[in-house]
């Protein structure tokens, strides 16, 4: 659910169809009435009420540019929709290149027959996650497929930022001594999402972690600059999918402590009822970074003072051994190499 | 995590380590039938904390990777052809058939669907009345029990448009196949936990008794698999062949026997044929005549070609406990889990699986 103040300063306006038609990708009549009394109306701001074809805007000093599409099953979770996410996701990708949000394009796929008051219901959660984020919506696009075509409704961001004065991150700078940090609890997104899927209901309530981290971001980089080396968002393929990248890209090794990786009870229960390994779960609202090993300790204070750090912990390290792979030391003092993901994970039979 | 964390603590671990260093004088090769054991051996990193002298063998304990290919052919050709909703566990779907697997067909546009329960299967069937929903029932004993529950379910709800596409395999008469191979060289078994909650463990005693071989029923944590491997190495130093429950916590003489039950209510057994290692006399499940018409293999009349199994693959002889996984020639080459030529390279309990993911550092395939 967003939040219930907003929804009900902002009720759902009367337009003519309680269903997304054809015609509202039409560009004619219906697509007008959509956006003047929906999209404009809700996300309203001094370049899109321009009703431009698109952006007119000065941006001074080093600037990030990213785009992400966002085609997630179901589009309604736990305390938060595919809207939320779709600015929290392009928000973060522009915090882990060290910039600042600034502006953002959205463009719709919606499915005929997805039903108004859903659309109305992510419209929202794009504005208050907008609003959260400090970010502008200021151009953007809304086509219809036919139904069967997609899935009630995709979306893409785009984001341009402002990259922070100190930030000098990059995966040229990792290396080896680098102490790693997660700044939360892991897998705990994927494993609310599946919860919803078809089938899993578990007693315990789950929620997806989305979040902006680039408040957290701007903080650490204030106070550490270049000893941050990298900052990564480990969505897709989990914590595995974004280390094999840096030990691949970098020719490191990275050693991970199994002991320290920060995982919600309720999470690491339900990963092993579906026997799901949490390294590969997708996070939302959680960031790597790679720190230099003479400011770790400062690093670990100052991140878990941030309301978004509260649970984060140093998780491993960059080495010089077993260069291109990740290796866990597990719990009990064994040893294992964490491999890069092979397509989704899929539930084990017993 | 309250009955897991205790099987994980650390200092336990290494007491068990340092326990069975102590106790082992010669060497000794045992085998873990379950996929689920070998999976948490490698990925807990116990293989290189055992004793030189004692060696693993991995046993035929994965139902993904015994599944015939044949009927892998045959779900493929219900999603395909037929154009049923072929429901399915999660890991049975990226394992190759003769032409596709299920995920590709599932990319074509078949409907297949992952499913954690038959039940749910049986719903389906309820909501789609003018569709055939076929439920691919692979697994051992574990998983017969909730397959029989569904077809009883389909039964009282007088649904026709239901059936189960059955590969059912039984453990013990699979441990015999394997003491009888001639290249067998087993000396100890730690039999699977999870089979055992189910039909107890009374099967296993005349196993013992003919073959002279320990056998211990062992759990899944580092700290069962530890205690069952040394039970069993105890047994063998002292010369002497018990059938032993390291697993009491969950495992009773006699099983479950409300699931005994609903399994001798729907099924009896037959000969069936194991991947990679042939037909084993006695050693699977089918539907009882009365129950015919929940069989996908009889209402359907699908006739498909025996396709060949690759030749450079030889799971049979890994799941026999012959040959490790990394003795493969193509182990890590032509056949990864993102290509596999066999299914113990898909299955998360596939032997070759869990040697590509979890292998130890050195022996990791640049």
């Amino acid at each position: 659910m967003t939040n219930l103040a907003i929804q009900l300063q902002c009720p759902l306006p009367q337009l003519d169809f309680d269903i997304i038609t054809l015609g509202h990708g039409s560009g004619g009549l219906l697509t007008n009435q959509l956006l003047e009394k929906g999209v404009f109306k809700i996300l309203s701001n001094d370049l899109l009420d321009q009703h431009h074809d698109g952006a007119i805007f000065e941006l001074n000093g080093k600037t990030a540019f990213t785009t992400d599409s966002f085609v997630i099953s179901p589009i309604f979770f736990p305390h938060s929709n595919i809207g939320e996410l779709a600015v929290n996701g392009t928000v973060n990708d522009l915090a882990m290149c060290g910039a600042m949000p600034k502006y953002l394009s959205l463009s719709f796929i919606l499915e005929e027959g997805l039903r108004m008051e859903e659309f109305w219901e992510v419209l929202l959660a794009i504005r208050v996650a907008c609003q959260k984020a400090g970010v502008q919506v200021v151009t953007g696009d809304t086509k219809v497929v036919e139904k069967g075509k997609g899935d009630k409704i995709f979306i893409n961001t785009t984001g341009i930022g402002l990259v922070h004065p100190q930030a000098q991150t990059g995966l040229q700078r990792v290396q080896a001594g680098d102490v790693v940090f997660v700044s939360g609890l892991v897998a705990s997104h994927g494993i609310a999402i599946m919860s919803m899927r078809e089938g899993l209901q578990f007693e315990t309530d789950l929620q997806s972690d989305t979040q902006p981290l680039h408040l957290a971001v701007k903080a650490l980089l204030d106070q550490f600059g270049s000893a941050i080396h990298l900052l990564k968002d480990p969505t897709r393929g989990g914590l595995a999918a974004v280390l094999n990248e840096i030990a691949r890209d970098t020719g490191l090794g990275i050693e991970l402590w199994q002991k320290n990786i920060p995982i919600a009870e309720q999470v690491e229960s339900a990963c092993e009822i579906l026997g799901l390994d949490p390294l590969y779960v997708a996070n939302e609202g959680i960031f790597l970074c790679m720190v230099a090993a003479d400011v770790a300790d400062a690093f670990e204070q100052a991140l878990r003072a941030l309301p978004e750090g509260r649970q984060a912990r140093r998780i491993g390290q960059v080495v010089q051994a077993h260069p291109k792979q990740v290796v866990l030391q597990s719990a009990i003092g064994g040893k294992r190499v964490v491999n890069m993901p092979i397509g989704e994970q899929l539930p084990r039979i017993c | 995590m309250k009955y897991l964390s205790e099987y994980r603590d650390p200092e336990v671990v290494a007491q068990y380590i340092q326990e069975i260093h102590k106790i082992t004088t010669r060497p000794w090769k045992i085998m873990e039938v379950c996929g689920g054991q070998t999976h948490s051996l490698v990925k807990n990193g116990l293989l290189n904390l055992l004793p030189e002298a004692i060696q693993m063998i991995h046993g035929p304990g994965c139902p993904v990777c015994v599944t015939p290919l044949h009927l892998i052919d045959k779900a493929v050709h219900l999603a395909i052809e037929r154009q049923v909703i072929l429901c399915s566990f999660g890991d049975m779907l990226r394992v190759p058939g003769s032409q596709k697997s299920l995920l590709e067909a599932k990319a074509l546009g078949a409907d297949v669907r992952i499913l954690y329960s038959p039940l749910e299967a049986v719903k389906l069937a309820q909501e789609n009345p003018d569709k055939e929903v076929v439920f691919f029932a692979v697994g051992f004993e574990t998983t017969a029990p909730a397959n029989a529950l569904s077809v009883l379910h389909a039964q009282r709800a007088g649904l026709r448009n239901y059936s189960i596409l059955t590969s059912h395999v039984l453990v013990p008469p699979a441990m015999e196949a394997v003491i009888q191979d001639e290249t067998s060289t087993i000396q100890g078994f730690l039999a699977a936990g999870h089979v055992c909650t189910i039909m107890g463990t009374f099967e296993y005693a005349p196993l013992v008794e003919k073959y002279n071989i320990p056998v211990v029923v062992t759990g899944f944590e580092p700290v069962d698999l530890l205690q069952g491997i040394y039970m069993v190495i105890k047994q063998l130093e002292s010369g002497v062949n018990l059938l032993e429950n390291q697993y009491s916590r969950y495992v009773k003489p006699e099983g479950n026997l409300q699931a005994r039950q609903v399994i001798e209510e729907v099924f009896e057994v037959c000969d069936r044929e194991w991947r990679g290692i042939g037909t084993i006399p006695q050693s699977g499940y089918v539907l009882k005549p009365a129950l015919a018409t929940y069989d996908a293999n009889l209402k359907f009349d699908i006739q498909l070609e025996h396709a060949a199994e690759s030749q450079e693959c030889i799971a049979g002889l890994v799941l026999k406990g012959v040959k490790k996984p990394h003795q493969c020639s193509q182990f890590g080459k032509k056949c990864t889990p993102l290509t596999p030529l066999g299914a113990p390279m898909v299955s998360s309990e596939g032997a070759c699986a869990a040697y590509y993911h979890f292998s130890q550092i050195s022996e990791v395939v640049a």
